[in-house]
């Protein structure tokens, strides 16, 4: 392999209704910053059905390229049709940079091209960066207990590729001036040939409002001590609005449902606010919350990792620190005659 | 129906203790374990047999101790299990690991042909998930990953009806046989073994292959050698400039927060009720 012919960063853009993906903008944003550094083009891969119209929308926040195939093959996301449209591309253009969002289908796709272009795929990635010297890649992750990060490189394959979580990279403001190239392939793809059927799409809005969505979170941690404690936790949320979340350790001890769960194998949230009751932060779980707008932490141990990524700090029981605060916010809400809520 | 679950060792990451003065894995702290996800694996391919008929095979790649999920998986209901074991796999990244997995499968196959491959969403060590995808592409099946529910198995057809968890909801999908699933832990509830299950893995002694019983090897396909990613280098994550540690008793800790917050009144607004 001759690795000096792959060039380029590039981003799969992930559709569904003709509606690109957060992540996929968030992807656009961390791109630019990888091809500045190499000095190369940044490209959006935009595969479906009537998806022309979106790709000044790439442009827009960040590519200088488009990539386009349009086919009514393409209508839902399959993995052996989106896979083989990609693959063509990959193989005719050879970029030698491909990021994808870590949701169910980016996570799906990219292991399956990774499979057949023979090269490297990093899972859930967190943070990008290029080493200059050797022109590579460096994605991370946080890697297997405890916090630390590990770093996965491939240095003999191209293109190295990762999936990168959602929420946690910063999309670009979007430019309407913003001009780019717009290339666009055919590929031959017959239905019959299709192994999968997509029959119907059901969308689920309810958890989602939950926590994605949710202006504030509270959340709890093994430390709340027992279920009755964690009771305390919905009374702060009554008298904020807020939505209740927990660690994977509450998830495990019963107290709460998985989808509730914050962290790498829960959901990825940013709230404007973020408390963190009772819990001690550990990387897999700060991935998930950290790029909250204002932090709060509640820990009685103040060696607490959750301190290093807190906007404010208290060192205290949770027990004793809630109710105060309750009494407070209501407080707060009695004097103004006004139900609290937030922008 | 001949169902194939592919099930991995890993360490009980609940229990693990991490050593935090070196940041590393206390090893001994944590037991091994079957993956929590290809328990439900199994258990939802004992499901499917029971409805439609057939056997359950188990395949996995690991150490020889790995012979002890063989016998858990037993245990849930399996028939048959497979241990590829051998010197060569180690140091397998998913790319090495789904090329040997799709070689013993293939293996197995000749044994008795497969109608469906069953993995775990994800191995809790590893945490990639890319796994399952990747032996569905080597044996040239469709992969349908995050399977929330297997709804019909149409046998006459060669065909499943499944359910897939998306970001937001589900989609249902209709796949031929053969094909893979990944499953997630809402497919199923984990069940008690009943007892003549616990007295047949007890006996249950594992089928064990090395690279030479495996057929068409590309040796420089396995282990180390054929795993693109390395791992660069660890590092602490960078901590994020530290925020306000707030002093004193609850009382004040709790009053000087509400002012900071009232500070940043634009995140909040306060409306009046009629
Ligand atoms: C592959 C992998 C994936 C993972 N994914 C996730 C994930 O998605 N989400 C997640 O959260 N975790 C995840 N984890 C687990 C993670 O590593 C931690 O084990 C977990 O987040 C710890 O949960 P905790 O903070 O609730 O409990 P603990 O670590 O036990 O912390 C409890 C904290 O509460 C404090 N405390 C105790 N009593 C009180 C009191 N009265 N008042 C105030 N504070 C008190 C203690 O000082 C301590 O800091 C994952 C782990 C692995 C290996
Ligand atoms: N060594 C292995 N042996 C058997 N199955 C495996 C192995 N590694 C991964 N798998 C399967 O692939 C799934 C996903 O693993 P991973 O891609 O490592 O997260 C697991 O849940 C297993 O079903």
């Amino acid at each position: 392999m001759n690795l000096s012919e792959y060039q380029g960063v590039w981003v799969f853009i992930e559709q569904n209704e003709g509606e690109i993906e957060g992540v996929s903008l968030e992807l656009l944003g961390a791109g630019r910053t990888l091809a500045d550094k190499l000095e190369v083009p940044l490209a959006g891969v935009l595969l479906g059905d009537g998806v022309r119209s979106l790709a000044n929308q790439v442009v827009y926040y960040g590519a200088d390229e488009v990539y386009i195939i349009d086919h009514p093959v393409l209508k839902d996301y399959r993995t052996e049709s989106y896979m083989k449209g990609v693959i063509e591309l990959a193989e005719k253009y050879k970029p030698e940079i491909f990021l994808y969002g870590a949701t169910p289908n980016g996570k799906d796709l990219a292991s399956a091209v990774a499979t057949d272009l023979s090269t490297g795929l990093t899972a859930d990635t967190t943070m990008l960066d290029i080493d200059l010297e050797n022109r590579l890649f460096e994605a991370s992750r946080p890697a297997f207990g405890g916090n630390i990060m590990a770093t996965i490189l491939c240095k003999k394959h191209r293109p190295q590729m990762a999936t990168v979580r959602p929420k946690v990279m910063k999309a670009l403001e979007v430019d309407h001036t913003r001009i780019g190239k717009i290339i666009e392939e055919t590929i031959s793809l017959k239905e019959e040939d299709m192994r999968t059927k997509v029959i119907q799409i059901v969308k689920d809005v309810s958890k989602k409002a939950n926590l994605a969505d949710a202006h504030v979170i509270i959340c709890g941690g093994k430390g709340m001590g027992d279920l009755q404690n964690f009771q305390l936790l919905y009374s702060l949320a009554d008298s904020i609005g807020a939505s209740v979340g927990g660690t994977r350790d509450v998830v495990e001890a019963g107290w709460l449902p998985h989808h509730l769960q914050i962290g790498q194998t829960g959901e990825t949230v940013t709230p404007k606010i973020y408390f963190a009751v009772g819990l001690s932060g550990a990387i897999q779980h700060t991935v998930g919350m950290k790029n909250s707008e204002i932090i709060i932490a509640i820990n009685k141990d103040p060696n607490a990792p959750i301190f290093d990524v807190a906007t404010y700090g208290i060192v205290g029981d949770a027990m004793e620190i809630l109710p105060k605060l309750i009494e407070q916010f209501n407080e707060l809400k009695n004097h103004t005659g006004g139900e609290l809520s937030y922008v | 129906m001949h169902i194939v679950v592919c099930v991995k060792q890993v360490p009980d990451t609940k229990i693990i203790k991490i050593n935090p003065k070196t940041n590393t894995l206390d090893r001994r702290s944590a037991p091994a374990i079957l993956n929590p996800y290809d328990a439900h694996a199994v258990q939802e391919a004992v499901r499917l047999k029971k409805l439609v008929g057939g056997t359950v095979s188990v395949v996995s790649m690991g150490p020889p101790q790995a012979t002890a999920i063989i016998k858990k998986s037993v245990e849930i209901g399996a028939d048959e299990g497979y241990l590829i074991s051998d010197r060569a796999f180690a140091g397998a990244d998913t790319l090495a690991t789904s090329y040997a997995l799709s070689k013993a499968l293939e293996r197995i196959a000749k044994i008795k042909p497969i109608d469906m491959v069953i993995c775990g969403k994800h191995a809790i060590d590893g945490d990639t998930g890319q796994v399952g995808p990747g032996i569905a592409r080597r044996l040239d099946i469709p992969p349908v990953t995050n399977v929330i529910e297997v709804t019909e198995v149409i046998e006459k057809d060669k065909k499943v009806v499944i359910k897939r968890k998306l970001t937001s909801g589900y989609e249902i999908i209709q796949a031929q046989l053969p094909c893979l699933l990944t499953v997630e832990k809402e497919i199923n509830e984990v069940e008690y073994s009943p007892l003549p299950n616990m007295i047949r893995a007890a006996k249950y002694e594992s089928i064990i292959w090395t690279v030479a019983d495996l057929e068409n090897v590309d040796k420089v396909q396995l282990g180390l050698k054929g795993s693109p990613t390395i791992v660069g280098k660890m590092f602490s994550p960078p901590k994020p400039e530290g925020g306000i540690r707030l002093e004193g008793t609850a009382n004040e800790q709790v009053n000087k927060l509400m002012d900071l917050l009232m500070e940043k009144k634009e995140l909040f607004t306060l409306q009046t009720t009629k």
